[in-house]
This record gives C-alpha cells, structure tokens and sequence, in this order.
C-alpha cells in the first residue's frame, strides 16, 4: 500500500516523541547553563602551569625549558627564561619563566605541550566558558592567569594528579637518598681524612 | 566564471533549438547542503542540471606545507582538522604511515584500541551521513537529530577516552597516547549492544519510505567501471558493487583477525548509498562486538619510538586505510630529518568529488543536493 | 615484482627507458621512473594488461627538488701582472632541479598493488611539462590539478587545468620549497623565530606582554 512505509516511519516518530516523558534515553537534551553533565575526568581544554604551595610564584614547577614552547604545533607559547634562578618546590636553584604567554585563540588543545613536558609543569583544564569581550588582550593568557595550584589540578584530574604526585614524590624520594648517600659520604670521607692525619700522627709518635 | 555575489545569472541560449534560456545558478559557497564552504557552478536548462563546476578552495590552508615545517608528531593534531568528523581514522591514516616509514611495531591492545575507536567513528559518521542526507531532501530536524542522539553517546566515549570529542589527537607512532580508563569498556559495550536498536529504529523510519525512495532510487547513477576509473572509494564505490574494501585488502592493523562482511549496492543510485552505509553500521557494530570481547592487556605503546626527536631514516612510503569516507592515504617522504620533507594526504573527498558533474547532469536541480549528501565530504579534507 | 613489471613494460611499450629508484626506507615501496614521451603507453600498458590490471590510481603527488649548489675547483692560467700563473678558481654553478609527479597505483580487479610511478620534469622554471594521466586514470584529474596549482608542472592532454584551490588571479606556486609567504603578519601575539622578525616591523619591536 502506498503511504506504508510513510506511516511506519511516523510511528516511529510517535514512539520516540511519547518515549521521551518515560525514558531518559529518549530524552537527552540538558538544560544548559542551569543544568550541567557531569564533568568527564579526561576532558581537556586549554593548558595551565601548576604551582605547589600557597605562593604561586614561589611554587612554580615550570624551570623554563623551551621544550613546550618548541613542540607546540600552532607555535602559541611563549618563554622568556629568567636571568637568576630560585629554588624550586624541593628547594633546588632553578630557572623560571620570566614571560609564559599562551594565545588561546591560537592554541588547539592538543595537549602535546603536556606530553612534551618533562618536569610535570604544565597541564590541560577544563574550563570552558572562556567568551570575552577582548580578542587580543583577553585570549592572550599570560603565567599568573595560568597559574593553577596543584590541589586544582587533583579536583579536576584524580587520577592523573594521584600518579603525577606518586611520580614527583618517588623522584624526590630518590633525590633526597641519593643527597642524603651523598652527605653521608662526604662526611665519612671527611671523617676519614680527618682520621687520618691522627693515625699518621700516631704513626709519628 | 562567476562570482559568488552574482550567484544568478541568465546565460545566451547556446543553440537556436533550445527555447529557454540557461540559468546559471551559483549554489554555495554558504548554501546550507553543501556541507561546509563549498560552492557550485550549475547551468540549468529549466529544471535540469546541464552543467555542474565544483569549486574548491574556500577553507585551504595548505595543511600539507605546514606538515613540512612541523615535527612528525606536530602533525597529528592537523590530522584531527581533515575529515573533522572521524578524527581517530585520520589519526590511525597518519601514524600508519609514519610507521611504516620507520619500520614500528604496534603492540596488540594498541591495535584493538584503534579497531574499536576506528569502528566506532565509522558508527557516528554514518549515521550522521544519513541524518544529513535527508536533512538536506527536506525531512529537516528528525532524523538528523536521532543520529545526534547517538553520535553524542560515542563522542563521549571518545571524551572519556582521548579527553576530546572531536579533535582526538590520540594516536601515536607505535601505539596509543593513553590507555582506557576504568569502567571504559563496560561503557563501551552498552553504546555498542544499544546501537542495533537504535539501527532498527532508524530503519524503520527511512528504508521503506515512498518519498525516499521516490527522490533517490535512480537518482545518481554511477556505474563500477566508471568508479574504479575515477578512483572513487569507500561507501561510494560499493554501492556500485564494486568488491574493494581496504580492511579486507590490506588487512591493516589487526582487520584479518575479524569476520565481518562487505556490503555490495547493486545499482550505485543514491538510495543504494543510503543503504549500504546502513549495513556497513550493523558490520561495524559486528567488528565492535569481537574487538571488544577480544581485547587483550599488554603496553600500549612500542617502547622503543620515542615521542621527542623523532627522526625517521631518509625514504618514503605510502600508508593507506578505510575511512569512513573512503581510501585516506598519507605519503610521506623523509630526509632523516625532523620533519618530513614531503607529506601528502590522499583525500577520499576530494576524489570522489571528481564524478559529481557526471552523476548529476540530466537530472532535476533538487536532485543535487542528494546526490552531494550521498557523496559525503567534509570540506576539511576536500580543501585541506 | 617491480623488476619484473618492469621488464614486462620494457618487452611491450617500444623505446621506453625505465629505471628503479630504489626507497631504503623499512616500508620497501620502491618506485619506476618513467619518461615522458612513453608514459601514456606505460600507463595504458599497466592498466589493460590482463594480468597486472593497475585500474585504480590512487593517489597523485606533486614534489618539488630545488636545484643544489655545486661547486667546483679548477685550475687556470691566468695573466697576474704580466705573468702567466696557475690560479685555482672556485666556480660554483646552481643545478637546475626538477618537478617530479608520483602516481600510486593500486589494482581493485586483482587487488594488489602498490606499483609507483615517477615522471620528472627537466626544470624548475620554464621546462615543467609532463603529460597528463588524466586520460587513463580519471582519478588524476583533480589531484593533477592541484599540482598544476600548487607546483606548477603543467599537465599535457589534461581536460580541464585549472587552479583549484587558489583563486584564479593567484600567480605562486606555494607548496614550492622557495615560494615566498606575503609578509602579512600585522598581529601576533605570541611570535617565534622567523615571525618574531617579521612581526616586529609592524609592531615596531614591542612584543605582548
Ligand atoms: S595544547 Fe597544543 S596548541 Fe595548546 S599550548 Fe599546548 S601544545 Fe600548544
Ligand atoms: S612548561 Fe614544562 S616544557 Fe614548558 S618550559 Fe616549563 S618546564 Fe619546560
């Protein structure tokens, strides 16, 4: 009959029309910005610097390396290394950024800033809701606006924070044996040099 | 040639015989069907195409010279920006190709992890095709809104997985970028057993439709000779019956290790189009089904490739796969430096761009849009 | 295989040169280079005979070889002040470089494949035609096309050569390795390099803090 397959397909409109007061599946529209989904762990937007510590200057973990801003792809970071060094989190002198701008109207998101960095300093957010009246000014970020604490960065990721610090801490672990092995060596040996003008004073005597 | 301000113009009738004049019409460049920037030359004579000039250009950016100024891995977030829609087959496009140009090996579950992503781009972009298809015959909003229902399920896959929903950016030379997180495969399996239905449904809506069929079977014919010849790919050429599936071909990555079939059209109009990507879904969700049950643990990188300083030696190679859209090859050529001396994209939407003149001529102006919605480009890949 | 394609070819088309150019990447996708005066013959060779069948050109790409520097020492006499002396001279010369057009050909009947084609042109700059495979395979149409807009090498017997993705008062060629960029870079925030230089005639050195 002609018109069958019209009416099969208007049953089909009916089923998913009457489907939507029963079955959430039916029904996926959410009422942004009143209602939000919930936040997907992995999700990245633009990048940020963490910081430890309450100081963000201070806490820093960026040393200015360059090695992000060479891999970028879109080429939208941008350095200026400082002249003097500061301590870093575990109290080592470092170099820090005197500039670190990120355009986000040119970044993309691809996060291989975050894959490239080896000191753990960078990492993706989530924000989203980043609209501004200043195309220049307000999409260029510069490092206090990137600035995030760490504490931030375990709120959005868990579960890639959890193994950053597992990682950082294990690393620090090793840093202060291997100062610590270190320190011991030297004063032992210091303790053997001085033993041994004694012995060999004895040896005079 | 015209410009697009005067999109309509008369031309002088060509021979005395005709008793109406051409109409030149510009359609496009912002023509809501032509799926992006992309802009036709039609001659008409009354309701009938009697010329058709495709022009290209509107979203160029040269993505193949800034690859050459790029590292090899600096590129793979370009890659993402062809063929938007199906980051991931992009993405495997790309890093197949790097492979086999520094010889890779990629471990087992890597190989599964790009099945299944691959598969379910193929999924979304399929049945948004369709939604598309039949948006732009007029059935506005409906069906294109059911495919987005769904496409939204695996675009959240895609989130939890990559941390993007289009621009995935997740493949890496000799692997993936990170591993699934927990709770992601039982996910996984509930999109993928739920798309069948979903498939019936979508079925039940178009495939005996009167109005379908009456503005697509016939429409569009393209015969399997003049396909091979003109080098059309994927969906397209099947429809013609023509036998050739990369993933059968090649057997690329893992693919042999799956029973999954090959959809043939018999007629290569536009109806045989709209269902053979229908079946190639229900294929997909097979492929889906085995991959993940199959999938096993291990590393998901090779870990001799590094990802910094990645200096391939001096040759080149051609890597191709199926995506969703057809053959999408990538053909590097190395000097042993860091960043590829040539890198060409074969884009399977430019190409099968080539016939749209021959399959449109003779037939009614309305038929156009279907016949370009059936084609399936993305204007990212046409233009690059 | 190619060895044998290519003694094949030899035995077939009459007066061609063919010659390997061998790939030492792993992928072992070694090419043919073929010239320009037999190569339709080559190719209708490919596609018809019965048991190659290479019905489907896949991909078309268009590569640039800029010419190199040369240099040469040679030893001549020269009159220095009334005295003939041997005076070394360093002489350097530019080669000319060549266009080159790669043809990816795949068969769908027999499903094997790949064969790779090589044609180049003599030069770079007033000697970049090659003849078109548009009339073999159709699937060349757009990508020569391209490579008629984007290097330049102009396709003998092509149907329709046109720009494609440049507009038509465009006169570059920019996927050559010298094409010049128009120095259009009036704001950039976060500039490097070649920009930083480029970018700092327009905002007179102050960079965005
Ligand atoms: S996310 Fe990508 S584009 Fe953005 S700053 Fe990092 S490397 Fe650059
Ligand atoms: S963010 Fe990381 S890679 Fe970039 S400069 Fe700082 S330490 Fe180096």
């Amino acid at each position: 009959m002609l018109g069958e397959g019209i009416l099969k397909g208007l049953a089909e409109t009916a089923r998913n029309f009457l489907g939507s007061y029963v079955g959430k599946d039916r029904l996926t529209t959410v009422q942004y910005p009143e209602e939000r989904l919930p936040q997907i762990e992995a999700a990245r937007n633009f990048p940020f610097l963490v910081y430890d510590g309450p100081d963000w200057q201070q806490g820093m973990r960026c040393v200015s390396c360059l090695i992000c801003e060479k891999e970028c792809p879109p080429k939208c970071i941008s350095i200026e290394k400082s002249k003097d060094k500061k301590p870093d989190a575990t109290g080592k002198p470092q170099f820090y950024p005197a500039v670190f701008n990120i355009d986000v109207s040119v970044c993309m998101s691809c996060q291989i800033c975050v894959e490239v960095c080896p000191f753990e300093a960078i990492k993706m957010d989530v924000e989203f809701e980043l609209s501004t009246d200043d195309r220049f000014g307000g999409l260029l970020w510069n490092k206090e606006r990137l600035a995030r604490s760490n504490e931030y960065y375990r709120q959005i990721h868990p579960t890639e924070a959890a193994a950053v610090d597992a990682h950082l801490a294990e690393d620090r672990a090793k840093l202060e044996a291997k100062s610590k092995a270190a320190a011991e060596a030297k004063s032992s040996a210091t303790a053997m040099v001085s033993a041994q003008p004694a012995s060999g004073v004895a040896a005079e005597k | 040639m015209s410009t697009a301000t005067e999109a309509v113009r008369l031309i002088p009738k060509p021979t005395d015989s005709h008793e109406c004049q051409l109409l030149e019409v510009s359609m496009g460049p912002q023509h809501p069907s032509t799926h992006g920037v992309f802009r036709m030359d039609v001659a008409l004579d009354g309701e009938r195409v009697v010329k058709l000039k495709p022009v290209f250009g509107y979203l160029h950016r040269n993505h193949e010279k800034i690859a050459e100024t790029e590292s090899y891995l600096g590129s793979m977030p370009y890659t993402d920006r062809l063929d938007y829609m199906c980051s991931l087959t992009s993405n495997w496009a790309y890093a197949l190709a790097v492979e086999k140009l520094a010889g890779i090996q990629v471990p087992e579950r890597a190989e599964y992890l790009r099945v299944i992503t691959a598969e379910l781009t193929r999924l979304q972009n399929h049945a948004s095709l369709i939604g598309f298809l039949l948006q732009d015959m007029g059935a506005s909003g409906t069906p294109l809104m059911y495919a987005f229902r769904e496409r939204e399920k695996i675009l959240d896959l895609f989130e939890a997985l990559t941390g993007a929903r289009m621009m995935c950016n997740y493949m890496r030379f000799g692997g993936c970028r990170v591993d699934m997180p927990a709770g992601w495969l039982q996910q996984a399996q509930k999109v993928v057993d739920a798309f069948p239905r979903f498939l019936d449904e979508y079925e039940q809506l178009f495939t005996e439709n009167e109005i379908l069929m009456a503005r697509t079977q016939g429409v569009g014919v393209l015969s399997g000779e003049l396909a091979v010849n003109a080098g059309i790919t994927g969906p397209m050429l099947r429809a013609s019956g023509v036998n050739y599936d990369i993933r059968k071909v090649d057997k690329y990555g893992i693919y042999e290790r799956f029973a999954f079939r090959v959809p043939l059209g018999d007629h290569g109009d536009v109806y045989d189009r709209y269902m053979l990507r229908m079946l190639e879904m229900r294929e997909s969700v097979k492929i889906l089904q085995q991959a993940l049950r199959d999938i096993p643990p291990g590393p998901i990188m090779d870990p001799k490739t590094k990802i910094r300083g990645f200096r391939p030696k001096a040759g080149e190679a051609y890597g191709r796969t199926e995506s969703p859209k057809g053959e999408l090859g990538f053909y590097l050529i190395s000097d042993g430096s860091s960043n590829p001396y040539r890198y060409r994209v074969r884009p399977p939407s430019l190409v099968n761009l080539t016939v749209l003149e021959g399959m449109c001529l003779g037939q009614n102006v309305a038929d156009v849009m279907a016949i370009l919605g059936s084609v399936d480009i993305v204007m990212g890949e046409v233009d690059r | 295989m190619l060895e044998a394609i290519k003694s094949e070819i030899e035995a077939n088309v009459s007066g061609c040169r063919l010659e390997v150019v061998p790939n030492s990447s792993p992928s072992g996708q070694h090419s043919l280079l073929i010239d320009c005066e037999r190569a339709l013959a080559v190719a209708r060779f490919l596609r018809d005979a019965a048991h190659l069948r290479f019905d489907y050109c896949s991909n078309v790409t268009g590569i640039d070889w800029p010419g190199k520097e040369i240099v040469e020492k040679e030893k001549i006499k020269k009159l220095v002040d009334g005295v003939e002396q041997e005076v070394e001279e360093v002489r350097k010369t530019q080669s000319a470089g060549h266009l080159e057009a790669v043809y990816h050909l795949y068969s769908m009947e027999k499903k094997h494949g790949p064969v790779i084609l090589r044609m180049r042109t003599k030069n770079r700059s007033d000697q970049t035609h090659l003849p078109s495979l548009t009339p073999i395979w159709r699937s060349a149409e757009f990508q020569e096309r391209e490579i008629f807009d984007l290097y330049g090498i102009v396709f003998d017997g092509h149907p329709d050569l046109r720009r494609i993705l440049m507009w038509d008062g465009f006169e570059d060629h920019p996927m050559r390795r010298d094409y010049v960029e128009p120095d259009d870079y009036e704001y950039e925030p976060t500039p490097h390099d070649e920009v930083l230089e480029k970018s700092k005639q327009h905002t007179h050195g102050v960079r965005a803090r």
